[in-house]
């Protein structure tokens, strides 16, 4: 039964893809319908066991053998199952992603009406849920390497959902692109992983781990690093972070689902599998992997200050808030790292929906100084909108609160102090630009005709919004974090905390790093409130000069890339390879072979003139020098 | 039964030849009957085949008794794999050229003819009756090309037929040698392979087969036959060049230069791969730049065949399963990439100049070639779910046993190989392009029911190879376990 169900949360959805590509293509309603229905049956089976699986089947495989090649000289055997692995980590995840996932296909249902692509937008809808449950279902690394690349496809599918546009169909490749070039090195990292250990399941992992630790500790901060690199590209971290922030040319609700919510938590969720074997003595990758995470976070809430469109304002907040997750599993924390990636799925997913929901109503303006007080033609939206901007910016006692307060005390707790720092600067510049984007779009006056005639969205894109605002605010008080612990930490005696306990738990654990995140939001708010309470232009590029430029152009990273970077290695790369092959090996070796063959035979046929004395003349001249050089020495 | 493959698809030769001229359809309804059965027979005899019967005689005749040569056919694994491949991709091929209207029978007999002697090769394990059937396989190759070919073909075909010759000379001096120096007085493989030849013998006759097979395989620098080749061929016959008898090579180059002579293989294992690593990186980086359509699908058949020589010359049953798995998904992605561009665009468009068919609105023009295409480019780029990943990670398995350097190096290969594919992708198909007022009053000819069903039939093949890799692998991989790959596997790594 357990089985059954496993299989079904994770090919539900696929189904859906089969039935809308092979059978509903041409009917926008009825393929919408069947990829809603897919997505929420999917959920419900990831409801049901989620509560009913017993504690004694966690965790116990379920597998279809998939690969398997036996050599019996190497004495290496290479068995891949597809296997399933349902435990406090992945059960949580399932719920996240299909729970978020129903919610934004609803949203969808209304945000799409009309495109003559809808039929298409829920196929790949579908197959993005799909493989996403693969990466958390996964048992062994092949597995989820193999749905990791598919998640990547149904991300480039989506992106690029309006191929017509030149900007869309760059940013698809784009991402693509940079996604696999950290796979790249993830993919090594598994071989290394592989002809290390022996095995590619997490389970084996583990216990081959503890036999052969001399071994592995010799490649650990290189399996670590190569394995960061994947998580690198998906969790869109520096140096590889640039394909995010275009990725918002797809449809919102997939930048809501795939790049705020799920896809991009892929990276964390994977680190935090295999966390046993980035937690290794010896091991320097958790550094590189903390150190990372910080500058991305640091990096992207700057950017994010001076950016003018609502998606990329809020993509960059996804950047940084990432950060903070990557930054918490380098600091040994991966309970906070899950717990902040949940409530993050919950807020962002909520803000960007809300973001979707402005577009909408203002018939698609993306740009926030082109809004203004649409807090009166939009009071659902707003309420919502300002709920998730509260969660974010992590103000007591909503979920963004309890989850960044527990990374700040993770850093502290394993002696990182410059990483506490930066972490509660990067909260301050948070609740900066987010309260910056609050005051500009909600408040004061319409700035232009299509604010002024702004109208609320349909009910259907509104639910959603409900929802996920419920649990922005409550989601630090429904015990997620011990939810995580149990599978991270031996077994904790003792009684579930009470609601009160809960309340107030970060005060009473680390009071230092409570108190800081509070001063932050609140300086942070003062701050922007002082600049752009009824302000129709942007006071800071005066006051900042050159630099407002850099952080506007995001540190120049996407010129120096497609300037510089591409130009000097793939371009240069390609033009010498054709070079060689037209001119080297096609000209030099292929065509001058042929024409020595060619003059050989030119010179030959001067020989056969047919004239009868000259044939004499060589044949006497012949036996002449033969028997000279036969006698004559 | 199995022998019936080449049987049959000789028996369609000579009526196609018996057939009044004029009568189109009924030639390509022989052919492809002919083909079909080919097909089935391959498949039949896969069900049948238990898992570890290793080397299965077929038939085994007394040819020419006092050179030891006989009528050898007999089937492994590996044999069964690449018929089954061979099967497909003549059905398809067919399928796809459907629309040929000059000198249709005589264009059918050749083709069948050249599936006949694929098959000859992948079941012949007599070395003469196998270097007899390579040698059909070439002939009628060269005649399709000059004459139902397009841009530059007496060019593509003379350089073609020149590279098969001289890999040819390359192998008969070197079986002739063998066959010399063994003194056993026979031709069969399996009895060859158990003979150790002397170290120095190996160390230059190893060179002189591998080298002579893998020209054909497209090994660098010896590959330039290959994009010339392709653009040159017409449509079908692009299709079996990097669908089969590319696999001829890399086949022959398994089958009797690495049995026989495994020492030399020892000794030479680490030129090869490097030359294999080379010839990934180099077609993928020399792909991103061409303009011309199918030279962009020439360069990634060698990239994608250097694959297969890398997991050759790993010697571990990983990177040699891997490489026969590879052989048969390159063939089936590779045909269905041909087919696409030969077929479906260049028919309709008359160009293949990328520029210009970035200004088509191809994507909106021709939905179903685009989205054939794009599937195709994702398995080719070697995404998880199509044949192309699994046999491509199992290479890398392999390789990073014997040489990790080059298994990065070709890591990076398959990353420039999704350069390539989805530059192509966006230029050909999925641009901001729609069709101009002009091209919508006359519209291309819609995609015809042959054409589909051929892509159906490889973007079947290949999804249910990479879903469950299993049913291919475990023909594969047993095969390694009989005598024939005794020595190899004993003697061909130094370790």
């Amino acid at each position: 039964m357990v089985e059954l169900l496993a299989w079904l949360v994770l090919f539900l959805p696929l189904l859906s893809v089969a039935a809308i590509t092979i059978f509903t293509r041409g009917n926008a309603a009825r393929s919408g319908a069947i990829s809603i229905t897919a997505v929420v049956f999917s959920f419900i089976c990831g409801l049901v066991l989620f509560y009913a699986l017993p504690e004694s089947s966690m965790g116990m495989p379920i597998q279809i053998p998939w690969l398997s090649i036996h050599d019996q000289g190497l004495g290496l055997d290479l068995h891949v199952d597809i296997g399933l692995r349902l435990d406090h980590l992945s059960l949580p995840m399932i719920l996240i992603v299909t729970g978020v996932g129903s919610l934004i296909h609803i949203y969808s249902w209304g945000y799409m009406k009309g495109d003559p692509g809808f039929a298409r937008y829920f196929a790949c809808l579908s197959l993005f849920t799909f493989s996403m449950l693969g990466i958390v279902l996964a048992d062994n690394f092949l597995m989820m390497f193999i749905f990791w690349e598919l998640v990547g496809v149904s991300s480039y599918l989506l992106i690029g959902f309006w191929y017509e546009r030149p900007s869309a169909a760059d940013a698809c490749k784009k991402a693509f692109l940079t996604n696999r070039v950290g796979d790249f090195g993830f993919l090594v990292g598994i071989l290394l992983t592989w002809a290390t250990l022996g095995s590619l399941n997490f389970r084996d992992l583990e216990t081959r781990l503890n036999v052969h630790s001399v071994e592995f500790s010799a490649v650990a901060t290189a399996v670590g690093l190569l394995i960061f690199c994947g998580a690198m590209g998906k969790s869109a971290q520096f140096p590889l972070h640039v394909w995010l922030p275009d990725a918002m040319e797809g449809p919102t609700p997939v930048s809501a689902l795939i790049h705020a919510a799920t896809m991009v938590a892929a990276g964390v969720y994977m680190l935090c599998r295999v966390f046993f074997l980035l937690n290794v003595d010896g091991s320097q990758a958790l550094q590189v992997i903390a150190w990372i995470g910080g500058i991305t976070a640091l990096m992207a809430a700057l950017i994010a200050v001076q950016q003018n469109d609502i998606k990329r304002i809020l993509a960059y907040s996804t950047l940084s808030q990432l950060g903070y997750m990557v930054m918490a599993v380098g600091c040994s924390g991966p309970v906070p790292a899950m717990y902040h990636l949940t409530t993050h799925a919950f807020f962002k997913a909520l803000l960007f929906l809300g973001a979707g929901s402005v577009i909408y109503g203002l018939h698609h303006e993306q740009n926030i100084w082109a809004m203004g007080g649409v807090r009166r033609k939009m009071p659902i939206t707003f309420w919502t909108f300002t709920f998730g901007t509260l969660a974010l910016c992590g103000v007591p006692p909503l979920s963004g609160f309890y989850s960044k307060d527990s990374i700040l005390a993770q850093a502290i707790k394993d002696h990182h102090y410059g990483l506490f720092v930066l972490g509660v600067v990067v909260a301050l510049l948070t609740t900066f630009y987010m309260f910056r984007l609050f005051y500009v779009v909600f408040k004061g006056r319409p700035r232009t005709e299509a604010a002024e005639h702004a109208h609320e969205s349909p009910s259907v894109m509104l639910w959603p919004l409900f929802i996920l605002a419920i649990f922005s605010i409550a989601g630090g008080l429904l015990g997620i974090e011990s939810l995580y612990a149990r599978h991270f930490e031996a077994a904790v005696a003792g009684t579930e905390p009470g609601f009160w306990d809960r309340l107030l738990e970060p005060f009473n654990e680390q009071l230092l790093a409570a108190s800081f995140g509070v001063l932050a939001v609140v300086f942070g708010w003062l701050w922007a409130r002082s600049l752009y309470r009824n302000k129709a232009v942007d006071p800071l590029p005066e006051k900042l000069g050159w630099w407002s430029q850099l952080l506007r152009n995001k540190f120049y990273i996407d010129e120096f890339y497609e300037n510089v970077l591409i130009p000097c290695t793939q371009d240069a790369l390609a033009r010498v390879a054709d070079f060689i092959d037209r001119w080297i090996i096609g000209t030099f070796a292929v065509r001058g072979t042929a024409n020595v063959t060619d003059v050989a035979g030119r010179l030959l046929r001067m020989l056969q003139t047919g004239s009868l004395q000259m044939y004499a003349f060589l044949l006497v001249a012949g036996v002449a020098g033969v028997l000279y050089w036969v006698l004559g020495k | 039964m199995l022998a019936w493959t080449v049987y049959i698809s000789f028996i369609g030769v000579l009526v196609l030849m018996l057939l009044p001229a004029g009568r189109a359809r009924l030639a390509r309804i022989v052919a492809l009957l002919a083909a079909l059965i080919g097909l089935g027979i391959a498949l039949a005899a896969i069900f049948q085949r238990e898992p570890d019967a290793g080397i299965e005689t077929i038939t085994q005749r007394a040819w020419i008794p006092g050179l030891g040569i006989n009528y050898f056919l007999a089937v492994d694994g590996i044999s069964l794999t690449l018929a089954v491949l061979t099967g497909v991709a003549a059905v398809v091929g067919i399928l796809f050229s459907w629309n040929v209207e000059h000198r249709v029978k005589e264009f059918f007999a050749f083709y069948l003819a050249l599936i006949g002697g694929v098959y000859g090769v992948f079941l012949s394990f007599d070395l003469f009756l196998l270097f007899v059937f390579y040698e059909l396989a070439i002939i009628p190759k060269y005649f399709l090309i000059a004459i139902w070919g397009s841009t530059n073909k007496e060019y593509g075909a003379m350089k073609l037929a020149l590279y098969s010759f001289v890999g040819s000379a390359m192998v008969l001096i070197g079986i002739v040698a063998a066959y010399v120096v063994s003194g056993a007085k026979t031709m069969n493989l399996v009895e060859l392979a158990q003979y150790s030849f002397p170290a120095s013998f190996q160390h230059w006759a190893f060179p002189l087969v591998f080298v002579g097979f893998a020209i054909l395989a497209g090994l660098w620098p010896f590959h330039t036959w290959a994009p010339t080749g392709h653009v040159a061929a017409p449509t079908a016959a692009s299709m079996l060049l990097a669908g089969v008898v590319m696999k001829l090579g890399a086949y022959g180059a398994l089958r009797v230069a690495m049995t026989l002579f495994p020492e030399g293989l020892a000794e030479w294992r680490y030129a090869i791969g490097l030359l294999a690593v080379i010839g990934i990186v180099y077609g993928a980086t020399v792909a991103l730049i061409q303009k011309d359509f199918k030279f962009v699908i020439g360069y990634s058949s060698v990239s994608h065949m250097g694959f297969v020589l890398l997991g050759l010359v790993t010697i571990n049953t990983i990177g040699l399963s891997g490489a026969v798995l590879q052989m048969f998904s390159h063939g089936i992605i590779a045909g269905l990439l041909f087919g696409v561009v030969g077929r479906m665009v260049y028919d309709r468009t008359h160009t293949r100049d990328l520029p210009l068919l970035e200004g088509l609105g191809l994507g909106r023009a021709l939905p179903f070639a685009a989205g054939t295409f794009a599937v195709a480019g994702f398995a080719s780029m070697g995404l998880p779910g199509f044949s192309g990943f699994a046999a491509e990670f199992q290479v890398l398995l392999g390789a990073w046993q014997a040489f990790p350097t080059f298994a990065v190096l070709a890591g990076f290969g398959i990353l420039v190989g999704i350069a390539y594919t989805l530059r192509v992708l966006q230029k050909a198909f999925f641009n901001e392009a729609v069709p101009s007022p002009e091209a919508q009053a006359h519209p291309l000819p819609p995609i015809s029911v042959p054409e589909r069903l051929g892509a159906v039939i490889l973007l079947g093949a290949t999804l249910i190879i990479g879903i469950y890799p299993n049913l291919l692998l475990d023909l594969i991989g047993p095969s390694f376990s009989s005598h024939l790959f005794d020595r190899l596997l004993r003697e061909g790594r130094p370790f």
